[in-house]
């Protein structure tokens, strides 16, 4: 299984394969679908006094307690509108699950290796710490986000 | 042919489990033959064991362990058929082929080979051994000091530990029934327990959410739930269990070792060794025990000749003790060793200035035993060395506390040691307490929880003291400090409530109060960790799944008393440096207010107050004609202040129910004071006096500004006890040494000398008294006869070598009329006696004594002035 990860990992940026697509504010990210364990609606969720400001909480699922990161905060992006409750989108690594709470799910998408590039020089510093390359997608930009990063608080952000 | 290699994987590692079981196994048996070493069937057993391992890797093709094993088996068939006698130094030598064997072991387990280590030198001398002739004076072992294990066999024989010999009866029975086993891997078993936990929270959730509707058929199939449930987790809790024998199976042999280098004879009886714990505790647990049987190996129990001087069988005991009661396991380690000397740890903790005089002497002896496990102290040589333990007990407390665990500690002096450890059997289900703070559910795991404290009324705000903006609570005559939950976390605060709810709590060794919002109820809880985001909170231990399916957090208590300041160290030693300060000025004086009858405000020296409690009416018997509550065991004699102070007058009516009772203590007597109320408690000087000739009272002054009447102690004991008192006293102004070992004499003795005018001053033993006497001029020393270390008499020779001291009167105050008149008394030094607790007298007497004195006490007094 960690060999598996492993390989994965290293073809991620450059292998043409499926991603489970979604929004943060006006950006569309993709994650490899290996990596995603399961799309939830927005859960109920216990606030964690003194974490920090991305860690949103604390979710239950089926029994496993899982941390969400709200992905607006991560990208240090303005916050959601008050009536939009977050999906939550669950993924995995070998160190356990978690979960990154997103305002919009979009569609699974097949995309063709030759389309990525690595992400470009001058995008915010915020983002791009956390994104592995871009893909370009007919008429929208694909952009592959680092799981490993977005859930990994202790990363030197804004560096 | 990947295949075959994995099959191949898979028999290797299956070999090494089952060699690592049966090297433990031989371990103890070899020890056990020591002491038998006629046992043919435990040689049998241990020759079987070898060539099991031998056949094996002979089979698997290592030929290292192969060789090494065959010479070991080569001397044991000698051994077993009777060629060869076994001796001590033959016994070395197979444990060291037990070690090789291991290490060898473990050199497989880490690269699947070997290893280079060849054990060429052990493989001969096992061989030269076989070959040699069969003697008892062996040469070819270790160097091992005869004296320690020559005679040991036949002075065993007769000592055989029953309990033991049953279990390995139990090992042989289970072995014939090997075939009803399967071995199945931890991890399974961990994945089982996970699955197990999430159904006890589904079953939990279902439960409430039947609660919450009347179903008739939903009810019925989630009581079954609720049954199977239940069952299951026993179920699977058990295959997660395994006997604390996994764990002492390795201790015969450090135990022997030990003996054999400190030239000890120790014998191990072992006691419930089939006891069964949950394998993570089991793994906590290993390091303390082995921490503390070699403790008791190395500082409990004496050397042979030093036991036979005491009186002792020259050969230790250690005893290992393990059953289950409540849920918990209990674990014994008693050595019958020298003890550890009570007395020599309350000093060493007062010159470490881990207390304070006044509070060591308020600790009980086992309290004080516990000091033992404070980091500070274990470090302390010194202590170590005299009282003969300490070393690193603090880290065992701590690994055992990490895991819900207690440690206690019990001793007599030449009489040996016990450590008893409580432990859960799980770690994986705990039960909490759950609070709520800030809108949100909390849990508080119930080892850390001391108590409950609910204030209500407007009061409530006032019960919370501040000193400089910290916030405390008195409990009892002692201050707590107070956290609130929502500041620490960083929560809104619900604004004024009309109670506050405060738990007591226990991190390490101290205690401290937590105000939360609510205090729901008690649950079962399964402890699941937190993600790595949140590893580095130190408020949290980990979160749990409720009853309703929403996360809760599990409140870490260290950390919180941590984060909240309560519990810093550098907090810790100021409070302690004021507190000394304060006892060393002398002249201040701590006081318990309560209210009686028509008395609204009435003082007692909180020196005298061992606690204050609440009994119910209804707790109230009748004995010796007077009224008594069972108390802590003990008959506590009860006493209404208000009768005391206004005979006659009518009885409260209702009489209060539950009734505030002052204990006070000397000792082994104590008494019970009924009160109407406890007001408060007062550190203050007492300025303006008034001698009072009102039956019970001393007199009044101001303390807190506002005028309070002292009880006469004396008087309210005496309506308990019938000792003869008199009243009245003279007041005049001089400054007053009470030197006596008793808290409680003292108290009442400067209560008495407080009244009359004196500036009284404290001692409890003879550096205290020296240091009082070179702070400042008195005018007299009152004091008992046994003043510790060495008696009374010490210090009326360190004051007759000074020429400023010399001429102070001593009155000497005794427990007895029958001394008083004794001549030897007089020539002792002492210029006047009078029995301890006759206020009157002794007044007189000091009059007399101090008014001889015509210069101001600054002043040296010239020589023979007083005769």
């Amino acid at each position: 299984m960690a060999a598996t990860n492993a390989t994965l990992k290293s073809q991620a940026a450059q292998a043409g394969r499926q991603f489970c697509t979604f929004f943060v504010a006006d950006l569309f990210f993709g994650v490899d679908v290996l990596h995603v364990q399961e799309v939830l609606r927005f859960q109920q969720i216990t606030h964690v006094p003194q974490a920090p400001a991305v860690v949103e909480g604390l979710i239950n699922l089926r029994g496993q307690i899982v941390t969400a990161i709200d992905m607006r905060r991560r990208l240090q992006l303005p916050p959601r509108d008050g009536d939009r409750t977050p999906m939550n989108i669950v993924v995995r690594n070998e160190e356990g699950a978690g979960s990154l709470l997103v305002d919009e799910i979009g569609d699974v998408l097949d995309v063709d290796a030759a389309s990525w590039e690595p992400s470009p020089e001058n995008l915010d510093p915020n983002a791009r710490d956390l994104i592995r390359g871009v893909y370009k997608l007919k008429g929208q930009l694909l952009l592959v986000l680092d799981t490993e990063r977005a859930l990994d608080l202790a990363v030197r952000r804004g560096a | 042919m990947e295949n075959v290699l994995i099959q191949d994987q898979e028999i290797i590692s299956e070999f090494l489990v089952e060699s690592y079981e049966n090297l433990s196994r031989l371990d103890r048996e070899l020890v056990e033959i020591e002491k038998h070493p006629k046992d043919a069937a435990l040689l049998a057993s241990i020759f079987r064991t070898i060539h099991t391992v031998k056949g094996t890797c002979g089979f698997l093709g290592f030929s290292t362990l192969e060789k090494i094993t065959h010479q070991a088996e080569t001397l044991l068939s000698q051994l077993r058929d009777g060629h060869r006698e076994l001796n001590p130094p033959l016994i070395s030598l197979i444990l060291e082929t037990v070690d090789a064997t291991r290490k060898v072991l473990a050199a497989i387990e880490a690269t699947g080979k070997e290893g280079p280590d060849l054990f060429e030198d052990l493989t001969e001398r096992l061989r030269l051994k076989a070959q040699s002739p069969a003697t008892f004076a062996d040469r070819s072992g270790p160097d091992i000091p005869a004296g320690a294990t020559a005679q040991r066999p036949e002075l065993h024989a007769a000592s055989v530990p029953v309990e033991y010999r049953k279990s390995e009866e139990d090992a042989v029975k289970s072995s014939a029934v090997a075939d009803a086993n399967i071995r199945v891997g931890v991890g399974l078993l961990d994945k089982l327990m996970d699955l197990v936990s999430e159904l006890v929270l589904t079953r939990n959730q279902i439960l409430q959410f039947n609660a919450e509707r009347e179903d008739p058929a939903l009810n019925a199939t989630s009581q079954q739930l609720n049954l199977i449930t239940s069952e299951l987790q026993e179920g699977v809790m058990k295959t997660r269990m395994q006997p604390i024998a996994t764990v002492w199976n390795q201790l015969p042999r450090v135990v022997r070792d030990m003996a054999v280098s400190l030239g000890k004879q120790i014998e191990l009886e072992m006691d419930g060794a089939d006891t069964e714990l949950d394998r993570t505790v089991i793994e906590a647990i290993k390091d303390p025990m082995v921490h503390l049987v070699r403790n008791a190996c190395d500082h409990g129990i004496e050397l042979p000749d030093v036991r036979a001087r005491a009186g002792k069988p020259p050969q230790g005991k250690l005893t290992l003790r393990a059953l289950h009661e409540g849920g918990q396991v209990n674990i014994e380690i008693s050595d019958d060793g020298a003890g550890i000397d009570v007395a020599r740890v309350r000093q060493k903790a007062i010159e470490r200035r881990i207390l304070t005089p006044e509070r060591a002497e308020k600790l009980s002896d086992r309290e004080v035993l516990n000091l033992i496990f404070m980091p500070g102290f274990s470090l302390a040589k010194a202590v170590t060395n005299l009282s003969g333990r300490g070393v690193g007990m603090d880290v065992v407390k701590s690994h055992i506390e990490k895991i819900g665990g207690v440690v206690d500690l019990f001793s007599r002096p030449g009489e040996g040691t016990t450590v008893k450890i409580k432990i859960p059997l799980t770690l994986a289900i705990i039960p909490g307490l759950v609070i709520t703070s800030g809108g949100e559910r909390f849990v508080i795991p119930q080892v850390s929880l001391l108590e409950l404290i609910r204030l209500e009324g407007d009061s409530s705000e006032k019960h919370i003291e501040h000193i400089q903006g910290t916030p405390v609570y008195r409990r009892r005559g002692s201050l707590l400090p107070v956290a609130y939950l929502n500041q620490v976390l960083g929560l809104k605060s619900p604004g004024s409530a009309e109670a506050v709810s405060m738990v007591v709590l226990q991190a390490e060794d101290r205690q401290f109060g937590l105000v939360v919002d609510g205090i729901n109820d008690t649950q079962e809880i399964v402890v699941k960790p937190l993600g790595k985001q949140l590893k580095g909170l130190s408020v949290y231990a980990g979160a749990t799944i409720m009853g309703d399916g929403r996360v809760a957090l599990i409140l870490d208590v260290l950390g919180i008393g941590q984060s909240s300041g309560v519990l810093s160290e550098s907090h810790h030693e100021a409070a302690r440096a004021a507190t000394e300060h304060k006892t060393q000025e002398g002249i201040e004086q701590r006081l318990l207010l309560l209210r009686a009858g028509s008395f609204e405000r009435l003082a007692v020296p909180l020196s005298l107050v061992a606690r204050l409690e609440e009994f119910p009416q209804s707790a109230i018997e009748h004995a010796g004609g007077g009224e008594v509550v069972q108390y802590r065991n003990r008959i506590l004699p009860l006493v209404s202040l208000r009768a005391v102070l206004e005979p006659g007058a009518p009885e409260q009516d209702p009489a209060p129910d539950p009734m505030h009772v002052v204990v006070l203590n000397d000792g082994d007597r104590s008494v019970g004071m009924i009160v109407d109320q406890i007001l408060d408690i007062a550190e203050d000087v007492v300025t303006v006096r008034q001698k009072s000739s009102r039956k019970g009272l001393l007199g009044s002054g101001v303390v807190g500004r506002r005028v309070t009447d002292f009880l006469d102690l004396n008087q309210v004991i005496q309506a308990t006890e019938s000792w003869v008192r008199g009243t009245g006293g003279i007041g005049n102004d001089k400054r007053i040494l009470v030197a006596d070992d008793s808290a409680f004499s003292r108290g009442l003795i400067r209560a008495g000398l407080d009244m009359a005018g004196y500036q009284v001053l404290e001692a409890g033993n003879l550096d205290e008294a020296i240091r009082q006497l070179e702070k400042q001029p008195l005018n007299a020393v009152v004091a008992g006869l046994d003043l510790p270390p060495n008696g009374t008499a010490a210090l009326l020779s360190a004051m007759h070598r000074r020429s400023e001291w010399k001429d102070i009167p001593v009155l000497a105050l005794t427990d007895s009329t029958e001394r008083m008149q004794a001549p030897d008394v007089r020539r002792a030094g002492f210029q006047d006696c009078q029995p301890k607790f006759d206020r009157v007298a002794m007044l007189e007497s000091l009059d007399r004594l101090a008014s001889a004195l015509s210069s101001p006490a600054v002043e040296p007094v010239p020589v023979g002035d007083k005769r």
